[in-house]
Order: C-alpha cells, then structure tokens, then sequence
C-alpha cells in the first residue's frame, strides 16, 4: 500500500467479512445447540437461585422506612424566628428561581406597629402550587434569609387541583411524622 | 338417560368450568409471584392475604372498563375474535382426566369431561381453532401493529403446530392409543412416557410455549415491538377474554404434558380417600410444569423472528421426524428379531443415525456470518 488513492477514483469496496473477533476478553462463546441449551440451563439455575434471595421492596404503606436525617427531599417549610416572627420578606426571589413556576408570592408593606417579619415587607400570601413542583430545591437556594427550607415530608397525595396548591398557613406548619396523612392512608 | 344423568352431567360441566377458572386465577398470581420472586420483588400484595385475589380485582376492573371499538374495525369479527381466542382453550381441557372416578346415586363419574377414543386429535385441533381467534383479532382491528402480531402468531403457529404435532405422534405410536385416558392407563403399567420419549417431550415442551404465545415465544404480543400486538386494539372485557384464553391454554398445555408424558394423574396413595390423591397428584404435577414454564419466562429473552422460524422449521421439525422414524424402530424390531436382539439393533440404527446426521448436518449449514451493514 505504497501509494494513497486519490479521491476521484472510485476506490475498489473492501470485500464484507465477519468482524474479526477482538484479541482481548473473553473468547468467542461456542455455538451450536448443545452449548445454547446448556447457557440456558445455566441462565436458569441462576434466576432460580434468585429466588431465594431476600425481595428489595418497601412495603410502603405498612412498613415506613425512615428518609435519611438531614434529607431535603420533601414538600416546602416556611420558618420562624425564634421570637416568632417569620422569615420570610416577601422578596419574591424564590418564585423568580422556579423553573416551574410553581411558586406564587404576594408580597405587602408591614405594620410597623403589628410586624408579621423583621423586615419591611412580609409575604401576604405564599402559594406552591405541587402539580408544578420539582423538588429541585432552586427556591430554597434563592432565599436570603433561609425562609424557605424544604423537608422530608413526602406524603402530599391530593384529590383535587385545589388541594394541590398549598397555601401559606399550611406551609408555615411543620410537617407531621410520615404515615399519620389520612388521604394517603387507604380507606 | 334419565334426568339424573343429565343433572350430573351439568354439573360436571360447571365444576370443570369453574374449577378451571378458580385455577386460572391462582396460576397467574402464582405466575406473578414467581416471577417477582426471581426478580428480587414482592409481586402483588394488597388484594387478599398475599395479593392470591388480585386476579379477582383485575378481573373485575376489566370487566367494568369501557370496550373500544376502532372505527376502521371489522365489527363482528372484531367481536368473535375473543371468543374464538377463549373456547378452544376450554373446550381442549374437556378431555384431560384429572383424576379417577367416584360413585355417587350410584353412577361412577369419571373425573374426564369427555373420554374420547380420539382425545390427541381433539386436542390438536382446538389449539388450532384457538389460534383464528388471535389471527382475527389482528386483522379486523383496522390497526397495524395488531396486523403485525398475527401475521407473526400465523406463521408462528402453523411452524410449531407440526413439530407438536409430531412430537405427539411419536408418543402415539409408544402408547398405542389416542385416548387420553388410556395414555394415563398405558403409563401406569409401564414407565412414564417421559423416559422412553425424552426427545419427544422436550420437543413438545418447546413447542406448547410457542403454542400458547409465552415468552420465549410472544412474538405476537411482543410489547417493545408491537405495543402490545393482536390485542392493542381490545379493552375491557373482550381484552379480558384474550387475557383469560391464553392462560386457560397455558393451563391445558400443561395438562397435557402431565398426561402425555408425566404419568397423569396416577402416583402412590396411601389407601384412603382413593378419589382424591389421583387429584392432588395431578395439581401437583401441572404446578411443576407450570413452573417450568414460569422459570423460561423469568429467564429467556424474547426471540428473534428468523432465528424462531428457523428453529421451528430446521430443528424442531426435522428432528420430530427423526424422532417418529427413531420410535416406529424401537417399536418395530424387538418384535421382529425378538427382544434383546432388536433392541441391541434399534439402539444401534438410532445410535447411528444420530451421529451420521450430526456429523452431516454441520457440514450442511454454510457458516452464518453477521455482515454490518
């Protein structure tokens, strides 16, 4: 092959043969039927023997298994100060940082003589709206002053649109302990 | 006949059709529990004690779904297709005895529907029957992947209807007799058919798979292909039919194995309740089979078409003649050159044969190269 072949000349096809097996790995798996009948008398003595392996489920609703401590996995919590007052300043930059846009913030001016938060400005109504929610935990990054947290809290079965949308007084509460939701328990 | 007759007769039908339900209804969640066994699950958990009456839910479910009709479909075929999938299926099962007899009013109620002197055939030809009813059901939908699926099941069908069919026969010859229950009988006095028929019985295994359309096989209904193939086009209750007839068929194949090649339903008792081991036995056995069946499931991969067809028809087919001229040897020369004789001499033709042919059908087979394209 001392000379290149230049492009316009149709080049000669190289004749199609089998691929060559590779050098390293395994060698080639012998044919023919004895050694297939035989593959599958291994394959199945092998699924056999899964039989008696321990099943991987979660029998979810009778057994809970716990999420991991400090998980973040779950529906959205709106905290307090210490004092009470809440933390949340209305900003609004949460709901800008949803890429769902799930999340509605009506922000309002505070009674300075009755404050609802620290600030200036507090969060009238703060709606998630869980048919748009990812759980991507953007607007937890977004927030400046850790108002928003997200929880292990994961048992948020609805019936309803309506109920899909968790509004600010629902949010402030805690979740209660997995397992107690009574939509998600079966009637 | 008198009334009575007719009575018993009645009832002996509506206790072998629901009997055969109830099993069906057992079998797929054992199929279901199996199989989630072997895959680490749990398989169904929450109709009944260990999710036994999720069939039950299913069904029931099914049956209050609302039944589609395709526009393009043809109607009435569209509508007898699951029954033609579902019947046969049934009607097969009528001549397997599944037990011995009792005496009650003082008649002896055989524990077999219908003993047929021609009970083989009839089997054959209802498993036949049952494929129209998935050929049909492709066709008439007016949809393409269903086309798909029977194009496949015909030509799938008709492939391993004849290595079963010969695998049968050669079982036939062995046995002497058509009649299910004189197999049965024939077995009792000598081995099970599954010792001196080996070849036979895993031709037949093979090819009862292929037959009711279960994995390795389920070509028409491959779901990464076709959707879900002939029944794409079916909900509710005529989906339901499909569902039910294919496990009814699984249910009868099974049988016939334990008829044909496992001994039936005959196994040591211990001398009392003499109607209802013979039962008992014959669960056990179709539970074994069809365990088998559920392990293939679990393990093997769907086939490819041309590597199916091909299997059918240059391994099965020609080895289930081979195997029939093989048995019409074994049966044929001890008589002839007497007994040691002609068995050393049948023994030897087979031994032969055998190694001739697997020395000569390699030689014939051009070496397959996979050329990318």
């Amino acid at each position: 092959m001392s000379e290149q072949p230049r492009e316009s000349e149709p080049r000669e096809p190289e004749p199609l043969r089998a691929p060559e097996p590779s050098p390293v790995g395994r060698p080639p798996e012998p044919q023919g039927l004895g050694a297939s009948a035989w593959a599958m008398a291994k394959g199945m003595a092998t699924v056999f023997k899964q039989t008696f392996r321990r099943d991987n489920t979660e029998h979810y609703p009778n057994v809970i298994v716990p999420v991991p401590e400090r998980s973040h996995i779950g529906r959205h919590l709106l905290n307090r100060h210490e004092n009470g007052l809440e933390k949340c300043i209305g900003c609004e930059l949460c709901a800008f940082a949803c890429p769902a846009d799930a999340i509605w913030v009506e922000g309002a001016d505070n009674d300075p003589e009755n404050p609802v938060s620290p600030g200036e400005r507090y969060a009238k109504d703060y709606q998630v709206n869980y048919l748009r929610c990812i759980m991507c935990g953007l607007c937890v990054e977004a927030c400046p002053t850790r108002a928003l947290t997200l929880t292990s809290y994961y048992e948020m079965a609805f019936t309803s649109r309506e109920d899909a949308i968790w509004t600010k007084e629902r949010l402030l509460e805690p979740p209660p302990p997995l397992g107690t939701d009574p939509v998600d328990r079966e009637g | 006949m008198n009334w009575v007759d007719w009575v018993i007769l009645v009832v002996r039908v509506a206790v072998v059709f629901f009997g055969l339900l109830i099993a069906v209804m057992l079998y797929i969640w054992m199929e279901r529990k199996v199989i989630a066994d072997m895959q680490t699950r749990a398989g169904p958990m929450r109709a009944g004690p260990r999710g036994i009456l999720i069939t039950l839910a299913d069904g029931i479910k099914l049956f209050f779904k609302e039944g589609i009709t395709p526009t393009n479909a043809d109607r009435v075929v569209y509508e007898i297709a699951p029954i033609l999938a579902m019947f046969p299926a049934f009607l097969a099962f009528a001549v397997i005895p599944f037990g011995t007899h009792v005496t009650l009013f003082g008649r002896v109620i055989q524990f077999q529907l219908a003993d047929l002197n021609i009970g083989l055939l009839w089997i054959l030809a209802m498993t036949s029957v049952g494929v129209y009813g998935i050929v049909l059901a492709g066709w008439s939908s007016g949809s393409n992947y269903p086309l798909l699926g029977s194009i496949r099941s015909t030509a799938q069908m008709i492939s391993y209807e004849v290595a079963m069919g010969l695998a049968l026969v050669a079982v036939l010859m062995y046995t002497g007799t058509l009649s299910m229950s004189g197999i049965v009988a024939y077995q009792a006095t000598h081995v099970w058919n599954i010792v001196p028929q080996f070849p036979a019985f895993v031709v037949f295994m093979i090819c009862a798979l292929a037959e009711v359309n279960r994995p390795p096989f389920d070509l028409a209904e491959a779901e990464s292909e076709l959707v879900a193939g002939f029944h794409t086009e079916y909900s509710g209750i005529k989906f339901a039919m499909f569902y039910l007839g294919e496990y009814v068929n699984t249910v009868t194949v099974s049988s016939i194995a334990v008829t044909v090649f496992l001994g039936g339903w005959r196994g040591p008792h211990p001398g009392w309740a003499l109607w209802l081991w013979p039962l008992l036995w014959f669960l056990f056995k179709l539970t074994m089979v069809m365990y088998v069946f559920m392990l293939v499931r679990g393990t093997l991969p769907r086939m490819r078409y041309d590597r199916l067809m091909n299997f059918g028809w240059k391994v099965l087919i020609p080895f289930g003649l081979f195997w029939v001229l093989a048995t019409g040897a074994i049966i044929v020369f001890p008589d002839r050159y007497g007994r040691m004789r002609g068995t050393f001499i049948a023994a030897s033709a087979i031994l032969g044969v055998g190694l001739i042919g697997s020395l000569i059908v390699p030689l014939l087979q051009k070496p397959t190269q996979e050329v990318p394209s």
